[in-house]
């Protein structure tokens, strides 16, 4: 197995998903002739024709409402926004018109929604946002967000695959920071389904995407000073799978959510809920959170630095926790 | 001036006891020590003398409500009871002159310690002082019936963690008893667990009937019974022909003079007297590291009753003939199925 990059793990998955089906196409501002603007989509163009792989002007709105009318022509259309800041533009195409076309037409769209998103990398205000949880609030959509090569790739295609509209979120401080072995023949990771990433006793961090690598790291961190945090990594926020999280607070009874989406409305509110709901009596502690700030992101680096949650507010928390 | 009337506590284990009848209306005269309510608790079965002569004047407590020990279940207005003793100005409660002998345990080796007065009340916990903890910790509290007012906190602030009450539950003596029976008889008692999850227990269709008090206490006396005590089997048969043929033969005899019937149990408990004055190490208690040998022979005997089962002892059964034998048990027997037993009697059995 070769070890590749999240970015390059991408690549594959959309490589791989257009040779199986010749219904898959990609469009997007500057994926064919350019690769986009982050090389994700490399190669496409030459490999599968400019009938498939489908450069747009710069018009997200004409992006996703082009995306929706194929699906309904039989196609499954893979939306490259440039960055996922700029989804908003398409707000109301994609919940009231998108999510809802199967429940209210009968007429599924099997389209994905995929763009760089986070934060990390100075990208200032407008292209570091998480805004995940829009849609993760919206029915009829999925949300995936994945943080590893294995994982990008198997959710991708599962994305893909599905009969209805997924987002796909990736994480741009992850492109090029891990890598991983991922194996080549054809596997999926199924949708709606969390993982352990780390077995432990005294406490469990919920989180997922970039913060998954901070939670571990973190973790390690912890277990120097005998604090075993067990790591959970939701991978897709919609539907979220309630089950896994609440298996491992029965065990440890104690919980930490961390997310790198800003607080108020994060999906830390959500989960404490149904952990509230479906384990109160299971808790030994407060449901504490690490989130980023509730402003927006700012571009000076040691600003974005204070504003982003880091291994240490999640060391410092789930010390608290622990002790409590 | 009023007296009180409590729930006396009948034996040192007991919480709480459920009046099953009420003797007197409200205006009725009642003369001191006359019966006046039967009560029901985990130990027995009686009949609860009036503290006082005086007119009834509250019931506070209905038939087959369950209370604690020391409630109040009714007031006597004593005033003018040619019995009562001259009366202060200002009345005092009179909880304390209430006549409720709480017999005490036997410490060894003491000798039998003269009837105690009425215990205080339980001290409640300081008021104001709030017990730390967490849901999970109330939660295995309940479960595993641990007074968390026992428990220390380690936690912040000196809450009581996870780690704290799974300590005192791996205590188990210590810190863990069992939690005092709720009304609804929904108790988990320590050496009551579940020995089935409770997920394979509900299903289908089912009705859920609670326990009496005293079905909850033969449970748990089984298992706690068994825990202690290794279970060793030995079987003889004993050749009782020549003990029925003289039953048969002797009974209306000995009836006719001695006025109570001959069964086959006075002959089975002079043999257990005959038999522990031989090997007297069975006649012991175990407390810890140490036996106890019991210097009385106190034979308990288990009489089933149609809404349970209960245990009176022949106290001194070593030192009683046959015919004392046959008549305590018929007299026990007797009053156990009419509860009429008394507190003490039901206690301090050796065998």
């Amino acid at each position: 197995m070769a070890q590749v990059t999240f970015l390059e793990a991408i690549r594959q998955a959309l490589f791989e998903e257009m040779e199986r089906d010749p219904a898959v196409v990609c469009l997007g501002e500057d994926i064919g002739v350019y690769g986009g603007a982050f090389k994700v989509t490399q190669g496409l163009l030459e490999r599968f024709g400019w009938e498939r792989v489908i450069d747009t002007p710069i018009s997200e709105t004409a992006i996703i409402g082009a995306a929706c009318g194929m699906s309904y022509t039989g196609l499954r259309p893979v939306a490259e926004l440039q960055f996922i800041d700029f989804i908003a533009c398409c707000f109301n195409q994609i919940t009231n018109f998108v999510a809802k076309s199967h429940y209210r037409w009968g007429a599924p769209v099997p389209m994905v929604v995929r763009g760089p998103s986070g934060g990390g990398v100075h990208g200032g205000p407008f292209h570091s946002q998480n805004p995940e949880m829009y849609f993760t609030h919206t029915p009829g959509l999925k949300v995936v967000y994945p943080a590893t090569p294995y994982d990008a790739k198997g959710l991708l295609k599962s994305a893909i695959r599905d009969n209805n509209p997924v987002l796909f979120f990736e994480h741009k401080f992850l492109y090029r920071r891990i890598k991983e072995e991922v194996p080549e023949g054809d596997y999926t990771v199924p949708l709606g389904k969390a993982v352990v990433r780390r077995k432990g006793r005294d406490l469990t961090i919920v989180t997922y995407a970039a913060m998954m690598h901070t939670s571990l790291e973190a973790a390690n961190l912890l277990a120097q000073e005998g604090i075993e945090a067990e790591v959970v990594d939701l991978r897709t926020l919609l539907p979220l799978d309630k089950e896994t999280i609440l298996q491992s607070v029965k065990k440890t009874n104690k919980l930490l959510v961390v997310h790198e989406d800003t607080r108020t409305g994060g999906i830390a509110g959500e989960i404490a809920a149904i952990v509230c709901e479906g384990a109160f009596e299971d808790l030994d502690g407060p449901i504490l959170r690490v989130t980023a700030l509730d402003t927006p992101a700012p571009y000076a680096p040691s600003l974005e630095e204070r504003f982003l949650p880091q291994a240490k507010d999640v060391v410092e928390k789930a010390r608290e926790l622990a002790r409590y | 001036m009023a007296v009180d009337v409590i729930m006396p506590q009948m034996g040192e284990s007991i919480f709480e006891g459920t009046i099953t009848k009420w003797l007197k209306k409200p205006g009725d005269r009642v003369e001191r020590d006359e019966p006046l309510f039967e009560i029901s608790t985990d130990k027995v079965d009686a009949e609860i003398p009036a503290p006082s002569a005086g007119v009834l004047k509250e019931i506070k407590v209905k038939e087959g409500q369950t209370v604690p020990i020391q409630t109040v279940v009714a007031v006597i207005d004593a005033a003018g009871a040619p019995a009562a003793a001259a009366a202060p100005a200002k009345a005092e409660p009179e909880k304390k002159a209430a006549p409720v002998p709480a017999p005490a345990k036997v410490e060894a080796p003491a000798p039998r310690p003269a009837p105690t007065p009425a215990p205080a009340v339980a001290p409640p916990p300081p008021a104001g002082e709030k017990i730390r903890s967490s849901p999970l910790v109330r939660r295995l509290a309940r479960e595993h019936g641990v007074d968390l007012a026992q428990v220390p906190g380690t936690g912040m602030g000196g809450r009581i963690t996870k780690h704290d009450i799974l300590g005192a539950i791996g205590a188990g003596g210590a810190a863990a008893r069992p939690a005092p029976p709720a009304a609804a008889g929904a108790v988990a008692h320590i050496a009551l667990e579940n020995a089935v999850p409770r997920e394979k227990i509900y299903f289908g269709r089912y009705e859920v009937q609670p326990m009496s008090v005293m079905r909850q206490k033969i449970a748990e006396h089984m298992v706690v019974s068994k825990r202690v005590s290794p279970h060793v089997y030995s079987m003889d048969e004993v050749d009782m022909t020549r003990v029925v043929e003289l039953r048969e033969k002797t009974k209306a005899e000995f009836e006719r003079k001695h006025e109570t019937k001959l069964t086959f149990m006075p002959f089975f408990v002079r043999s257990c007297v005959e038999a522990l004055r031989a090997f007297p190490t069975v006649n012991a208690s175990v407390d810890g590291t140490s036996v106890v040998l019991h210097k009385d022979i106190n034979i308990g005997i288990a009489v089933a009753l149609d809404w349970g089962l209960i245990v009176p002892v022949i106290k001194g059964a070593g030192e009683k003939n046959f015919l004392g034998i046959a008549r305590a048990i018929n007299d026990l027997a007797e009053r156990a199925r009419s509860k009429k037993l008394k507190p003490e009697e039901v206690q301090e059995g050796t065998f």
